[in-house]
């Protein structure tokens, strides 16, 4: 309503000082009274029994308080890391869900899982300990990689679990889906895998555990995207306290990505050596340990046939996709590749049948889940990649071939064949509007250029959309979720006009704290300078669901409007007290409570003021005070789409390729903040990129992570990407009151084909027709003098 | 354990650490300063980075003895009082940092850039943020940021 803080407003961010002052407080920058530090032995095999453990010498070293074993952790009752998503298969049956002990209880699964806690006052006495433990490892036979893993034969890594399969899920019609492809003109192929990735956040885990015996109560300092979550996870699942007597503080936050929404077995360690110590445990994950500790994302192998009339219309899609889940089950992690993946599978396509089968297998490697965009990325790169493919089968033109395709404006709201109803879009404007941000015209021209110079160009292109704002709780309730996803909020009018904000989401370089400040200002006028918002602390904090799946602002933020909604009805009352005049005859706008058609006004402050100091105040009917509590269950996912073009340059020498140029054009909804919008935008774009081109954790066969180090797992560097054109069409979500969709994912969705199907579109002429992520220099290089042999 | 006399920040602090410590841990866990962050164990990331004399240093790479006698900053010693640097407003202008994590080395490291180079090309910003990780920003504004930076601090702003 002010114009320069509200809505549409590209204010700059309240939280930049203290973090540019370098006085931000992440969860390894606090340091308790007494503070003792917890290390971990980690299993350096994928797969073995222990077969003696000697810990004698670690007890004994100077300065060590505990050593601590998987016999301690069954001895003192503490339950195993849960899972929240049951999914069952085709049959009926549930998921194979496998036990997962904080510490090992006799077989180590994976490289890195903890074997052994160390305790000790301080890190270096702690490195020290951790040396003296000796272990005899019996090892056994792993199933390293996804294809290891479903080849017959290959070793188990759990026993329930037959052929290493988690669950045989499906979606879709398959004999709707069989008739279209017998009907079908024609009928593409494509096998893709989408390449396993590191999360990274730059800031690794860390957790600071502190049990206080006087009260009987337990702190944890944690680096978690959802503090309510993890407490609700400990207090009913694995440390078995109620929650009154469980206080989780995520400070400040270093990046996410989906990587610290899950409950790791170090928070609840740290917490239950506290309990025997009586003293602060704290553990930091160094990178190394981040690598094979922290779960991580993708890692599909999928077939996709696509069929289409003789005019080119799609008539059905058929997808089988192995997902690999790790060794054990983390916490989305079952969701990821089924509700948030194969559901994705009609992108902004109007399809008639879609059937889809997923298998989830287990190796012996650290878990997957949620990486940014979660089961989407895989949804949009699988189809991407096809419908581009198609068109180079068919001989027609691939923006053409989409645009033939997409749904039509008027066909909103509209019913896909796996399960969702997207409520709005206009994905022909985005469509026009990237192509026109990267001068798609002269294509031609900057092709010419780009040969003359001796390298090949290519144009790429991804017509995408994703599902946000997790979720309507009933609905994923029916599809196996064990938590509801709506969101908390209050708002706290302080007696002088100024504004707290209390929300279950949390903030990791989101902005939060700024951009929901702009929604207050938007509703009440308020300079955001007077508004704070609270958030990571489940002390301060009513409840929460925490923040992932571009969730915050169109259901966090949506709670904070309702929260708002009941302070302005109430203020309406008070009003009404202090105007002598009827409640139905007050209006609120901008700041001031009038009544109807008079210039009898009351500011919004003098309410509020009013409601803390009622002396002359209608204290029958209206509790003094002004402070109102709101949660919000979505009625819908939201659908933010778009189009993502890129052109590549390619050294055909060398086989490097350089991503020359990027525009996007997104429909995200109705946008709080510009700046802060285009910032996730980019930082989505360098996670797609990295994907695309850099990034694979790569396992061999025997399940060693071969490169858990910044020196090999190649991270994008400032050099590696250029500017991007971002650019935003709006249709407002139909079913939030702010109309936002959601954008921290669109560009880890949409950018992976893209950059992919421009790669293949510079190697076509050479007859390079398949490139798998990433497309390093040595793949691309490879795949060019493949081409030449044949 | 040795006892080093650091010039910290136009400080000095006499500390006893064991002679194997890191100029990093020094900092962090001794002497409490900790705007300067650790992401990394093999010095690729830079969110350590500070300045020996100046010059942008990764504190991961140096053992605190080997700092002795120079004149450290660190990204707490950068403002005047409550005033950024201009380095510092500039990335608030550009939204050139998220999460906050990796900020400090990219402002010790942009300022050491723009102190040897006020204007750098886009280029120039890009080749040198090599050692700095960000896995937020996607470079975009941080590029922005550091060249507007130079700009400020050659006007002296």
């Amino acid at each position: 309503m002010s114009g320069t803080e509200g809505i549409g407003a590209s204010v700059k961010r309240k939280e930049d000082r203290r973090f540019l002052l370098g006085k931000g407080q992440y969860t390894d920058d606090i340091v308790l009274p007494d503070q003792t530090y917890a290390m971990f032995v980690r299993s350096p095999h994928a797969h073995a029994k222990i077969a003696k453990l000697s810990l004698d010498a670690a007890k004994a070293s100077p300065g060590v308080l505990a050593v601590l074993t998987g016999d301690d952790v069954a001895a003192s009752g503490l339950g195993g890391i849960p899972c929240g998503w049951l999914v069952k298969s085709k049959d009926g049956s549930n998921m194979v869900e496998p036990p997962h002990p904080a510490l090992v209880q006799g077989t180590a699964r994976h490289v890195g899982d903890p074997v052994v806690m160390v305790v000790a006052d301080s890190k270096a006495a702690a490195r020290a300990a951790v040396a003296l433990v000796e272990i005899d490892y019996d090892v056994q036979p792993a199933a390293g990689r996804l294809a290891d893993a479903i080849a017959p034969g290959a070793p188990q890594v759990w026993p329930d679990a037959k052929g290493n399969l988690c669950f045989d899920w499906h979606l879709g019609d398959p004999a709707a889906t069989d008739a279209a492809f017998a009907k079908a003109a024609h009928v593409v192929e494509l096998e893709v895998t989408n390449n396993r990735v590191a999360p990274n956040a730059m800031e690794p885990r860390a957790a600071n555990g502190v049990y206080d015996s006087a009260n009987d109560h337990y702190t944890l300092y944690t680096t978690s995207q959802n503090p309510h979550l993890i407490r609700l996870l400990m207090g009913a699942f694995t440390l078995h306290v109620p929650e009154h007597k469980l206080r989780i503080i995520a400070p400040d936050v270093g990046g996410g990505f989906g990587s610290k929404i899950f409950h790791y077995a170090e928070e609840l360690l740290v917490v239950w050596a506290s309990r025997q110590l009586g003293r602060p445990v704290k553990w930091t994950a160094d990178r190394s340990e981040a690598f094979i500790s922290d779960a991580h994302g993708r890692d599909h192998m999928s077939k996709a046939q696509l069929a289409l009339d003789a005019n080119h219309k799609f008539l059905g899609l058929r997808v089988h996709t192995y997902a690999n889940v790790g060794a054990y089950l983390s916490t989305f992690a079952p969701a990821v590749p089924t509700y948030l993946y194969a559901t994705l599978l009609s992108g902004p396509y109007d399809f008639p049948a879609i059937y889809a089968e997923v298998k989830a297998v287990f190796t012996n490697t650290v878990a997957i889940d949620a990486y940014r965009g979660a089961g989407r990325p895989e949804a949009s790169y699988l189809l991407e990649r096809l419908v581009s493919h198609a068109a180079r089968k068919l001989g027609v033109d691939p923006i053409e071939l989409r645009r033939k395709n997409l749904i039509r404006v008027d066909q909103f709201p509209y019913q896909t064949q796996v399960a969702l109803q997207y409520d709005i879009g206009d994905y022909q404007s985005t469509l026009d509007m990237a192509l026109a941000a990267i001068d798609y015209k002269n294509y031609p021209a900057r092709k010419k250029a780009t040969e003359a110079k001796g390298k090949l160009r290519g144009f790429g292109i991804s017509t995408y959309i994703e599902a946000c704002g997790i979720a309507p709780s009933a609905l994923v309730g029916a599809l196996g979720a064990r938590a509801g996803l709506y969101e908390a909020a209050t708002v706290r009018i302080h007696p002088t006009g100024s504004v707290s904000v209390f929300t279950g989401t949390h903030s990791h370089g989101q902005g939060h704290e700024t951009a929901f400040a702009q929604l207050i200002n938007e509703r009440l006028g308020i300079p955001i300078e007077n508004v704070e918002v609270v958030h990571g602390d489940t002390d301060r904090i009513p409840f929460g669901m925490g923040t992932y799946g571009s969730r915050s602002l169109s259901v966090g933020g949506s709670a904070i409007y309702k929260a708002v909604d009941k302070i302005v009805d109430k203020g309406k009352k008070i009003a009404a007290h202090l105007l002598e005049a009827n409640v139905a005859d007050i209006e609120f706008k901008d700041g001031n409570y009038r009544v109807v058609g008079t210039d009898r006004v009351k500011a919004f402050g003098e309410v509020a003021f009013a409601a803390y100091v009622p002396h002359n105040y209608p204290i029958e009917t209206v509790e003094p005070g002004l402070e109102e509590s709101a949660f919000y269950d979505p009625k819908n996912f939201t659908f933010p789409g778009g189009t993502h073009l890129v052109e590549v340059e390619i050294d055909p020498e060398t086989g490097v390729v350089e991503v020359a140029d990027v525009a996007i054009a997104d429909d995200v909804g109705v946008i709080v903040n510009p700046m802060i919008v285009d910032g996730q935008a980019h930082g989505g774009l360098a996670q797609g990129i990295g994907q695309a081109l850099f990034e694979e954790a790569i396992y061999d066969a025997d399940g060693q992570l071969v490169n858990g180090s910044f020196l090999s797992y190649v991270m994008p560097r400032a050099a590696d990407l250029p500017n991007f054109k971002v650019g935003n069409h709006v249709t407002p979500c139909t079913h939030n009151p702010i109309g936002a969709k959601g954008v921290g994912e669109v560009g880890a969705i949409g950018v992976p084909p893209a950059v992919i199907n421009a790669v293949l579109d510079a190697l076509a002429p050479l007859g390079v027709t398949d490139i798998s992520m990433p497309a390093s220099p040595e793949k691309v290089w490879r795949a060019i003098q493949a081409a030449k042999g044949a | 354990m040795a006892s080093l006399k650091l010039r910290v920040n136009r400080q000095t602090h006499t500390i006893d650490v064991p002679a194997n410590t890191l100029l990093v841990d020094a900092l962090r866990d001794t002497l409490r300063l900790t705007g300067t962050h650790v992401g990394c164990d093999t010095s690729q990331c830079g969110a350590c980075t500070v300045h020996l004399d100046g010059r942008s240093v990764k504190a991961c790479t140096i053992l605190a003895v080997e700092a002795v006698g120079a004149e450290i900053t660190t990204i707490e010693g950068v403002a005047t009082g409550d005033k950024l640097h201009p380095m510092q407003a500039a990335f608030k202008e550009h939204h050139g940092l998220q999460c906050g994590f990796c900020t400090p080395g990219m402002v010790m490291s942009g300022i050491d850039l723009c102190t040897r180079n006020a204007e750098p090309s886009e280029t120039d910003v890009r080749h040198w943020l090599e050692g700095n990780i960000c896995r937020c920003t996607g470079y975009h504004n941080i590029v922005k940021a550091v060249r507007a930076g130079g700009q400020a601090m050659k006007g002296g702003k």
